[in-house]
């Protein structure tokens, strides 16, 4: 593999008011590597690639590209330099074609008009050469996620880019997709193709990376060959302390029953049923559309039942609407925190309290200093860091989000949680505090549902697991029984 | 802590910078006419002003609850002209002044609650439900008075607008009233946060256990109910309903919110603004007025303000974020 440094980062600094994003990070590229950017959320990751995608501005420091300094603009001067970013969220037309959407601004002009033979021509050869079969005429809105992940690569490509930024790349793909993406990618490296790869999944580091570059508090930590270092090593790095152990499960003693659901039925679930104790975690694992949001949603009053009973506390309960559910005791701490958990341009406060302002009326008002006091707690007692509590949620980081949605359910004296994909998104710090509050509510006696693609995560924290398939249980397990192979070939149903 | 003196909360000056720099607009705008007119800074005048501007103030208190939610009510205007003509007939078939300013009132929640019905049961965008309202209640207002102005009312009635109370007409304290209340019910109560969480994120807030369907239709009906305020005010002042009023209201009441910093994206807007962007409108109209110049010229200086008021704070607000 050839040595010669692409790109190189030194000293760069950048600031946001009131916090210091970036300060001095070194950074530096070799021709066709796959270099993994790591860091906790807020660490510095996203700032320094949307620096150099010319998204951002930095404000000290130097950028080289082949031995020559650079000042990057903006994003189109950034692409014309070579280095194209692919967002998590895709930048596609969706009614126009593959091909189209490949060569957008750039069309291939005969006689005045776009030439779409050439269009489709150029397109199927960029896509082949990643080893594709892709139709270049279909519309880009009837792609699977991963098809649309390899569009991007492919516009990418046909713009001659030699570094390429992925950022999550992997996060809505299956194992499959993931598997064909990495092929794809072994293929851009023996092209010469050097990728700036995000990434929160340490299994993916140690298969598709060849150097990691650590950031912590907007400095970077160091940068390793990736045989030379280990999970621990890294996650230690990131967070300045050891983790010996990513899921610290305490086995809170089971209590009495405080949620029996028999027969449950709604238009995706059939003839759900299982119980639920006090200090338990029952995890419920499934493939994707087995039937788990789903779930979590028919017990919360958001779906109609079709059929079964919900008792809570052994008394049978009709959970109408969310509202009902509430005062029943139950949270729901829904897979996306931003379009389903937080009002993002309300206050820290308001967040906390949405759930519980009955509690904080008397004759018709909101008594704003109760308020504060039992906010105030919350962002105390699970650090949420915000520099106050009319701090709009939308500038916290991921993992503080996350403590908020929480606190909400705190707040609102919830007896039962559920937790659908509760570590989704979060860094490594992040999760293992999460799953360390898990255990506390836990053995405060409260009960846990905890919806989870992540097996490691399920086997890790759960007391009880459900494994769904088609909108039923298909198997149950003790948590000591269980495997990742018993749980994979239940959900599969093999 | 808190008790040491005066403490502002950490943003402070982030989070009232919109309605200063609003108010500074508005002084700005009297200091210039002041220097323009001998006639604008007179106790007469600004009383004027503020009555002038009482009526579409009052409908853009509604405005800012529904624009608040993420929502919009096209047919405030026609609505007005409705509750009006409801109202002057009870009037004229005898019943007390009480019952006929109740009469408009409820008119208007009625009309409101249709409209927040549309909305939350039947689906609706909040622009076609509103926009149906304002045809078939501006419809119905001609078809129920035939076309006519519905006129001549007792003393009694007439003083709601011609009255004062202390030296201030009536209307402007009706105005005031409405304001204190409207801003205390979305600062302090259930109701406003729940109109702010319904705009900022309507299924956060559904699964934060808000009754969302409950309260947008309330929402809509306080909408509904102002205009029906507003029609008693207008009709007193004219001494005659007409099924015609109201015309282009819903667009004034609209840019008074909007200039008061209320985003049409819902869950930001403080009804102080609103107050501030009413009162700008009505001292623009006044001043230029009094300046002799042209009702035509009129309309293009009010809509470059209106242009102006929203980018100052988009460009603001992109240099904050």
């Amino acid at each position: 593999m050839a040595e010669a440094t692409v790109l190189e980062m030194r000293e760069i600094r950048k600031t946001f008011p009131g916090v210091v994003a970036l300060d001095g990070v070194d950074f530096c590229l070799r021709r066709g590597e796959v270099h993994i950017l790591l860091g906790e959320n807020g660490a510095g990751k996203s700032t320094l690639m949307k620096i150099l995608s010319g998204a951002y501005q930095k404000m000290a420091g130097r950028i080289t590209l082949d031995g020559k300094e650079v000042e990057i603009k903006n994003p189109a001067h950034a692409q014309a330099l070579g280095i194209s970013t692919i967002y998590q969220e895709f930048n596609l037309v969706p009614h126009l074609s593959v091909g189209e959407n490949i060569f957008l601004g750039r069309e291939p002009v005969r006689l005045g008009l776009i030439d779409r033979r050439a269009v489709n021509r150029r397109a199927a050869e960029v896509l082949g050469g990643l080893g594709l079969n892709l139709d270049p005429r279909r519309p880009v809105k009837g792609l699977r996620v991963a098809e649309q992940q390899m569009v991007e690569v492919a516009k990418a490509l046909s713009l001659d880019a030699r570094v390429l930024i992925m950022d999550e790349p992997t996060a809505a793909l299956t194992e499959h997709e993931i598997k064909e993406l990495f092929a794809a990618i072994r293929g851009l490296k023996a092209k010469g193709v050097s990728v700036v790869y995000i990434s929160h999944r340490m299994e993916e580091l140690f298969e598709i990376g060849d150097r990691v570059t650590v950031l912590r508090d907007g400095r970077s930590v160091g940068t390793f060959g990736v045989r030379e270092t280990s999970k621990f090593e890294l996650i230690r790095l990131m967070v300045n302390r050891n983790l010996t152990e990513l899921f610290p499960k305490e086995h809170a003693g089971r209590g009495e029953e405080v949620l029996k659901v028999e027969g449950l039925t709604t238009r995706d679930l059939k003839d759900v049923s299982f119980t639920l104790h006090k200090g338990e975690v029952l995890g419920v694992a499934g493939l994707l559309g087995a039937g788990r949001t789903e779930l979590a949603r028919a017990i919360f009053g958001l779906d109609k039942l079709e059929g079964g009973t919900v008792r809570i506390k052994g008394r049978e309960r009709r959970i109408g609407s969310p509202r009902a559910a509430i005062n029943l005791g139950l949270g729901f701490l829904t897979e996306d925190r931003k379009a389903q958990g937080l009002v993002l341009p309300l206050s820290v406060k308001d967040n906390l309290c949405l759930p519980s302002v009955d509690k904080f009326t008397s004759f018709g008002l909101v008594d704003s200093k109760r308020e504060r006091r039992a906010a105030e707690r919350y962002v105390k007692e699970l650090r949420i860091r915000t520099p106050g509590l009319d701090q709009k949620v939308v500038y916290l980081s991921g993992g503080n989000q996350q403590k908020v949605v929480l606190s909400k359910w705190l707040c609102s004296e919830a007896e039962v949680f559920i937790f659908d994909e509760p570590t989704r998104g979060v860094d490594v710090g992040a999760k293992a505090e999460i799953y360390q509050l898990m255990n506390r509510l836990a053995a405060s006696g409260v009960a846990i549902i905890m919806i989870s693609s992540e097996l490691p995560e399920i086997l890790g924290m759960s007391d009880r697991i459900l494994v769904m398939r088609g909108g039923r249980v298909a198997c149950e397990f003790e948590a000591a029984e269980a495997t990742q192979e018993k749980i994979l070939e239940c959900a599969l149903g093999e | 802590m808190r008790a040491r003196g005066i403490e502002l909360p950490a943003d402070f000056f982030s989070h009232y910078a919109r309605q200063l720099g609003t108010l500074s607009g508005l002084l700005g705008l009297c200091a210039v006419l002041w220097a323009l007119s001998p006639h604008f800074m007179t106790v007469s005048n600004l009383l004027n002003v503020a009555e002038q501007a009482a009526i579409i103030a009052i409908v853009a208190v509604g405005m800012t609850f529904v624009i608040i939610t993420g929502g919009i009510d096209l047919s405030v205007g026609s609505v007005l002209a409705f509750a009006g003509v409801v109202m002057a007939s009870v009037l004229h078939a005898g019943v007390p002044v009480p019952v006929g300013v109740a009469v408009a009132l409820g008119t208007g929640l009625a009309c409101g609650l249709l409209n927040g019905a549309l909305i939350t049961v039947g689906r609706l965008p909040p622009f076609i439900a509103t926009l149906g309202m304002m045809s078939v209640a501006r419809g119905t207002a001609l078809m129920f008075t035939e076309g006519r102005p519905v006129s001549g009312f007792s003393g009694g009635f007439r003083s709601l607008a011609t009255g004062e109370l202390l030296g201030v007409p009536v209307s402007v304290v009706i105005m005031v009233g409405v304001y204190v209340v409207a801003h205390f019910a979305l600062t302090r109560t259930k109701l406003g946060r729940y109109t702010y969480a319904i705009g900022g994120n309507e299924e956060a807030a559904l699964l934060s256990g808000v009754n969302v369907r409950l309260y947008k239709a309330a929402v809509y009906g306080i909408s509904g109910m102002l205009s029906g305020l507003a029609a008693v005010i207008l009709t007193a002042r004219l001494n005659s309903a007409q099924p015609i009023a109201g015309m282009m209201y819903e667009l004034d009441a609209i840019a008074a919110t909007v200039i008061g910093g209320t985003s049409l994206l819902g869950g930001e807007g403080t009804v102080v603004g609103t107050l501030i962007g009413a009162l700008i409108m009505a001292v623009l109209r006044n001043g230029l007025n009094l300046l002799g110049v042209s009702s035509f010229i009129q309309q293009v200086v009010i809509g470059s303000v209106i242009i102006a008021a929203v980018l100052i704070d988009m460009w603001l607000k992109r240099r904050a974020g």
